[in-house]
């Protein structure tokens, strides 16, 4: 299998905070990798330095086996690696519909052009097309401050699919959606992922959510990796159930509040 | 090129205004061309607006405009109009690209003060060269169109009226495709979320370059059409308080159409001139009562009350 992204000993502070510590990774090609980790665990800031958004401390980072250290998030974005994020990032005064065509019009040309129209026939279909695939063409025509939750989380991912990435990273993509919702929604995406034959890394706490998607798991803890292999073995593992999963059952019967 | 609702109605307008203004009195006509080649600089305003910058220091490109075409009469034997204006936008143009590489690294405030520290500093540079008048600016020379040179007085300031309502429907109607084009809406969504835009593999500083830019010319037109309107031009041009006005006109029609700003700018110089006629003391809080009433009462602007029923449009 062909490594797709690499990173050698990645590091990224805060101060004090260490946020990466040596994070050594490699994603196939065609993967689909969960990643776990609690709170603070350094899931995010991985994405963030993955995608040009951070500049990590030290260390490298390969996509595709080149060297995409310092390079911005839009050539990252342009040389294949897609993203979406923890919240919904959209453009909320716009339609769900226009939000896409944006998009889309993004993936086609880094140029926007002057005076042709931007939503032409064959995006407005193409757009339809994506919606329908994700199952929110009923908000076609609603501000994005008029749709639920889950809904924009789809309309997120549809945004960083609609491009036709080789890679995607989605950082927690049912956080915020209710608990019913969330097998839905993530059939959704990887129908269209797997469509798309696209590499996936995702960030969830739902272990359930984990296990039924996931062909590897790599469990942060404390900017480190402590685990990584197939999600049985690293779901079993005794340091990722004292530090990541193991801490879950007790928050919950502790007061319900988190 | 086909041609939408909205453009076939600004053609109309634009035609019953050529026509109009055969019929009007020469203050109508003259009250009218300031308005419009006003508006166009405030054009200028409202496409850094839906990018979600607001220039403070517009007067910049507006005065650029006049004084080339001053200038250009003057100094260089550039009397035909056409080729004045082309030279005063043509300067703005280069003016812009170099001073949009700082500009569009700021944003709100930081890029409507230094908007307005660029206008300032031109400002500064005009009161202190003797050589073009100081303070008092100097006179347009005489002009001639592809030509023919229209008699001075009532010929040539129907000219100049035509010229300019013929300039602001080009104005318009590119606007208004622009605003629908890629880079139009693009700006929008930088204004919404540029963190967004940037992880759709576009550059939000190159967009905004390219819309300052673009706004640049526009005003610069502005500004040239008014200096051979009033045949005069001087460092007033770039003065903060023209700036504050173009800001106010914009504000007072909204964002919701190519029009707005060129009926905001006759609503603005009619309630001026009556209220320096009428209150001569007190114009300046009439036009302040009218702008706490538009942002409280129309919040999108006087085109808000044009299209009632349009949803969806905002400020
Ligand atoms: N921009 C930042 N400035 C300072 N500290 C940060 C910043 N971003 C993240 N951190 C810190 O880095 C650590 C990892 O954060 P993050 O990657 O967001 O965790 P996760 O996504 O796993 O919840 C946390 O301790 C967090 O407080
Ligand atoms: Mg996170």
């Amino acid at each position: 299998m062909t490594c797709i992204l690499e990173t050698r000993s990645l590091n990224k502070e805060f101060g004090a905070v260490i946020a990466a510590k040596d994070l050594n990774v490699q994603i196939h090609k065609g993967e689909v990798v969960g990643v776990i980790g609690s709170n603070g665990a350094g899931k995010t800031t991985f994405i963030n330095m993955v995608t040009g958004y951070l500049k990590p401390t030290r260390g490298e980072i390969l996509f595709n086996g080149k060297s995409i250290m310092g390079h911005s998030p839009r050539a990252i974005t342009r040389a294949g690696m897609a993203r979406s994020f923890q919240v919904a990032q959209l453009f909320p005064e716009m339609t769900v519909l226009d939000n896409l065509i944006v998009a889309l019009a993004a993936a086609e040309s880094a140029r926007p052009s002057f005076l042709s129209p931007l939503r032409s026939d064959a995006r407005i279909a193409r757009a339809e097309e994506v919606l329908k695939e994700f199952g929110v063409a009923n908000y076609r025509d609603s501000m994005v401050t008029a749709v639920p939750q889950g809904a924009r989380k789809l309309v997120d991912i549809a945004m960083a699919l609609i491009g036709n990435p080789q890679m995607l990273l989605l950082d927690e993509p049912t956080s915020g959606v209710s608990m019913d919702e969330k097998t839905g929604l993530m059939d959704t995406v990887m129908n269209a992922v797997r469509q798309h034959g696209v590499t996936v890394l995702f960030v969830e706490h739902d272990m359930d959510v984990v296990e039924r998607y996931v062909s590897r798991v790599l469990a942060f803890y404390s900017g480190e990796i402590i685990a990584d292999g197939k999600p049985a073995a690293v779901l079993a593992d005794q340091q990722v159930r004292d530090l990541v999963t193991g801490h879950r059952p007790t928050i919950k019967q502790g007061n319900g509040a988190s | 090129m086909r041609l939408d609702k909205t453009e076939i109605s600004l053609g109309l307008i634009a035609l019953g205004c050529v026509l109009f203004g055969f019929v009007s009195p020469g203050w109508l006509i003259f009250l009218l061309t300031i308005a419009l080649a006003k508006a166009l600089v405030v054009q200028g305003v409202v496409m850094q607006m839906r990018s979600g910058l607001v220039s403070f220091g517009q007067g910049l490109f507006y005065c650029i405009g006049g004084y080339t075409v001053g200038m250009g009469g003057q100094f260089f034997g550039i009397h035909d109009a056409v080729a004045a204006l082309s030279l005063g936008m043509f300067v703005a143009i280069i003016i812009a690209m170099l001073l949009g590489l700082l500009l569009t690294r700021y944003r709100e405030i930081f890029f409507a003060m230094l908007s307005l520290a660029f206008s300032m500093i031109l400002f500064g540079i005009l009161v202190k060269s003797q050589e073009l008048g100081s303070t008092d600016g100097f006179n347009v020379h005489d002009w001639t169109l592809f030509g023919w040179a229209p008699e001075a007085g009532a010929g040539s300031q129907y000219t100049v009226f035509t010229m300019t309502v013929v300039s602001g429907l080009i104005v318009a109607v590119l606007i208004h495709r622009y605003t629908k084009a890629g880079i139009g809406v693009i700006c929008e969504a930088v204004r919404e979320n540029e963190v967004r835009v940037e992880y759709l593999g576009l550059s939000p500083r190159w967009l905004l370059y390219g819309n300052y830019v673009a706004a640049a010319a526009v005003s610069a037109l502005g500004g040239g059409l008014t200096a051979l309107a009033t045949g005069h031009v001087d460092p007033e041009m770039a003065y903060w308080t023209t700036s504050g006005e173009f800001v106010f006109i914009a504000l007072l029609g909204g964002l919701g159409h190519v029009a707005a700003p060129f009926i905001a700018a006759i609503v603005f110089s009619f309630v001026r001139t009556y209220a320096i006629e009428f209150v001569p003391h007190t114009w300046q809080m009439i036009l302040g009562f009218t702008l706490l009433a538009v942002i409280i009462f129309l919040p999108k602007g006087l085109w808000s009350l044009v299209s009632r029923e349009k949803t969806g449009e905002r400020a």
